[in-house]
């Protein structure tokens, strides 16, 4: 009778919340309590021995994790933020977003650098910069662009080895896209004139950084702009076909954060969820954390991180939005 | 002799509460003061940012094909970066129409104006601008409401009230050991007064010379003027004792002359015992006024010490020798003991007084055919000591007879023997000495003269 009781308690919100995730995975689950929800746009392969630890720790607690796009974390969570406990996305304006708006709880006791965390409810745990990834074989014989203007110089010279197989984020959808592309905007022209290059070559928009690198692994673009270094490290590491290649002309780095719900049904395991990411990161003697960790080094100069700051709010304004979009489409999707 | 004078109040405590009491009233205003203007200087700043944070967002508004394009700047936000990252909202009306931020924000009616609402359960500072913007056929207003919570201002007012609270209470500590230190001044004055009251010698009656303060002058005025009255009174009435003693004197010679030609004329048994009787009456009469004479000249004298270097076994043996015929009369014999002579710079009269009255005593008070020991001495104490084999003092008096006979109680008690103490003691202390009187083992009394130099 009571399995029967925890079944329904399990799968009722699952049910309410008839969602299509592009993940979705259930640790230790033998637990008897009912599981800490985890709404993340990272994916499962990179957290998954993150969690197996967290539970090896925590042996009765179980957690789910529940896989999707940044954009729609934004909207899923908004519209239920009671459904789940801890959200976890590397789209830095619409997490500040959630946490300014009060959808995230403080956690006073939590200690982390005042320049990692927002109002003691938003919590980064990782440094990770955009980079270009580049498929070798198109540059055979010469020189890897280092920066934008490289990569703009290479494809304007030869137009018809990338025409249709260059890719990079579709801002539109995703949240990620969107923030690199407007803290790329903020940084120096060179953002748009290289959207214009990779307008006239038909580039190929992108959802999430995961299928571009599918893509450049399997030879169907050759280059692809502003995905997230760590996703394409885990593939590197099998495949020497592909190069990361960090812009030295202005690098942008996010910081992915992590916050607890304010209506989180379990609000003190999925704190310890939080303390436990935040130690596991700076551990240099597991390779439990697959992620490359926060920036402690002093040359944040060089590798600008974008901050934690009220201001990523600016882009996230319906005007600016749709100005900016505009300006974007009229850039990459060309007529 | 010190009586206990009924007290009401402490000049002490009573400026110490009021100089403490004003300093923590004093406190407790520069606290609230500094808090006070330190929150409108925090909030001024607040106000400040908002304000230009505000005007950057009107300024990037434009018209653009007829539409209204309003491009926040990134530092517009940026600038409202806190400490304590403090939650900012915001809200855009073109004229009456919502177009873009937080719709819950309602804009104020009243441009330019700071507000403190409350939004989304938390206290924050709004402020509305607006502008208006002139298109080629249009004209339109443009409002922005601009709110952040208040986290790092109460944060700052906390710090400030921190400070501001050390801030008073080192005042206060301050004011407080101030006052301390101000009212041990101001008392110090009077303890110093009545110390040197306290620490004069009986018969010092002149008038203080040291300078007091200005508000203490007259009590010490008053008090000189007090304590020449009292002078003159006692100068007065020693006179007229001394005046009184020798007008007695003379006609109780007189009175004794005859009495003795009448004893010699007397046959009857009873009548001469009669007249023997008076003649030791006027004797001891006689010698009464002699001391109450003596003493007072030994008060002025004593008040107007004059030293001179003298040999003071020398001074007791001329005594000796001038008594010994009184001390024969009762078969007594008068032994002097001294090694060497005894210098010593004092009033030879004084000193030849108090031993005659010393050895007067002895005389009194010592059996038929004994002796009487005086002996002079250098070393430890210059003393001269007369020692009889009498009965001794009252063993329970013996510490206490030297303090007993004071000016004015010598009426108490047999008057011979108590005015001749009462010389001894003047003339002791008015060499800065003492009498010290103890008894014998072996049975008899013993005065010491002691005198320091």
């Amino acid at each position: 009778m009571r399995s029967i009781i925890a079944f329904i308690l399990i799968v009722l919100p699952q049910l309410i919340l008839a969602q299509e995730w592009e993940d979705q995975q259930l640790f230790n689950a033998d637990a008897p309590a009912q599981p800490l929800r985890i709404i993340s746009s990272t994916d499962t392969s990179l957290f998954a021995p993150i969690i197996a630890d967290f539970v090896a720790q925590n042996a009765d607690i179980s957690v789910e994790y529940l896989v999707t796009g940044t954009a729609d974390i934004d909207q899923i969570f908004r519209a239920n933020p009671e459904a789940f406990d801890l959200v976890i996305s590397s789209a830095m304006d619409l997490q500040l977003k959630l946490a300014n708006d009060g959808l995230a709880q403080r956690l006073p006791d939590v200690t982390h650098p005042s320049w990692a965390q927002w109002r003691q409810s938003l919590f980064a745990f990782t440094s990770e910069p955009a980079a270009i990834v580049i498929n070798r074989q198109a540059f055979a014989g010469q020189a890897i662009p280092r920066t934008r203007q490289e990569l703009i110089e290479a494809m304007r010279a030869a137009p018809e080895t990338f025409r249709g197989r260059v890719g990079t984020y579709d801002i539109r959808q995703s949240g990620l896209g969107y923030l690199f592309a407007t803290q790329d905007a903020r940084a120096s022209e060179t953002y748009w004139r290289l959207m214009e290059v990779l307008g006239a070559l038909d580039v190929r928009l992108y959802c999430c950084s995961g299928d571009m690198i599918d893509d450049l692994a399997s030879g169907d673009i050759v280059v692809a702009y502003n995905v997230l270094g760590s996703y394409a490290t885990a593939r590197v590491e099998s495949r020497d076909r592909l190069e990361i290649v960090l812009p030295s002309d202005f690098p942008t780095t996010m910081m992915r954060t992590a916050m607890v719900s304010i209506e989180a049904p379990q609000p003190s395991p999925a704190t310890a969820f939080i303390r436990h990411l935040i130690a596991l990161q700076s551990r240099t003697d597991t390779d439990v954390f697959q992620l490359p960790p926060l920036n402690t080094q002093s040359n944040d100069i060089e590798r600008a991180t974008i901050a934690l700051e009220p201001a990523l709010m600016t882009f996230l304004d319906t005007l600016k939005r749709r100005r900016f979009l505009a300006e974007w489409e009229n850039a990459v999707i060309q007529k | 002799m010190t009586h206990s004078l009924p007290v009401s109040g402490s000049l002490r405590n009573r400026l110490v509460v009021i100089l403490i009491g004003g300093a923590a009233i004093l406190a407790f205003l520069l606290f609230f003061a500094v808090r006070n203007y330190a929150t409108q200087v925090a909030q001024q700043g607040q106000d400040n940012i908002l304000g230009a944070s505000v005007a950057s967002i009107l300024d990037a508004a434009t018209i653009r094909d007829g539409e209204v394009e309003i491009d926040i700047p990134y530092a517009s936000f940026s600038m409202l970066s806190t400490p304590f990252d403090d939650r900012v909202f915001y809200a855009i009306y073109q004229d009456d129409t919502f177009l873009s931020g937080y719709p819950e924000l309602a804009v104020a009616d009243r441009a330019d104006r700071f507000q403190t609402v409350t939004f989304r359960g938390e206290a924050v500072r709004m402020i509305t601008a607006e502008r208006i913007l002139i298109g080629i056929d249009q004209r339109t207003r443009i409002r922005v409401a601009l709110a952040q919570t208040q986290d790092a201002l109460s944060g700052t007012l906390e710090q400030i009230s921190r400070n501001a609270a050390i801030l008073g209470g080192g005042f206060f500590a301050l004011a407080a050991l101030l006052s301390y230190w101000a009212t041990s001044t101001t008392i110090g004055q009077l303890q110093r007064l009545t110390d040197s009251v306290t620490k004069r010698g009986p018969q010092d009656l002149s008038p203080f010379k040291k300078p007091v303060p200005a508000e203490m002058a007259p009590l010490v005025t008053s008090l000189n003027s007090l304590m020449g009255r009292l002078d003159q009174s006692l100068s007065q009435s020693e006179d007229f004792i001394a005046e009184a003693a020798h007008r007695v004197r003379t006609p109780l010679a007189t009175v004794r002359s005859y009495a003795e030609a009448t004893l010699q004329r007397v046959d009857k048994k009873e009548n001469r015992q009669a007249m023997r009787s008076m003649v030791r009456a006027i004797d001891e009469s006689s010698r009464a006024a002699g001391q109450l004479l003596d003493h007072a000249m030994i008060t002025f004298r004593a008040d107007h010490l004059e030293r001179e270097e003298i040999d003071l076994v020398d001074l007791v043996h001329d005594l000796v020798l001038r008594l010994t015929p009184i001390a024969e009369m009762k078969d007594l014999e008068l032994r002097l003991q001294s090694d060497a002579p005894v210098a010593y710079a004092g009033d030879p009269i004084l000193i030849q007084n108090a031993v005659r009255n010393l050895i007067d005593n002895a005389l009194k008070y010592a059996p038929n055919e004994s002796a009487v020991d005086i002996v002079v001495t250098a070393a430890p104490n210059v003393q001269i000591k007369v020692c009889d084999s009498g009965p001794g003092f009252p063993s329970e008096e013996v510490d206490t007879l030297t303090t007993r006979f004071k000016r004015g109680r010598n009426a108490e008690g047999t008057i011979g023997s108590g005015l001749g103490l009462t010389i001894a003691i003047d003339v002791a202390k008015a060499h800065g000495g003492d009498l010290v009187l103890s008894n014998r083992k072996e049975g008899g009394a013993c005065a010491a003269l002691l005198l320091s130099s």
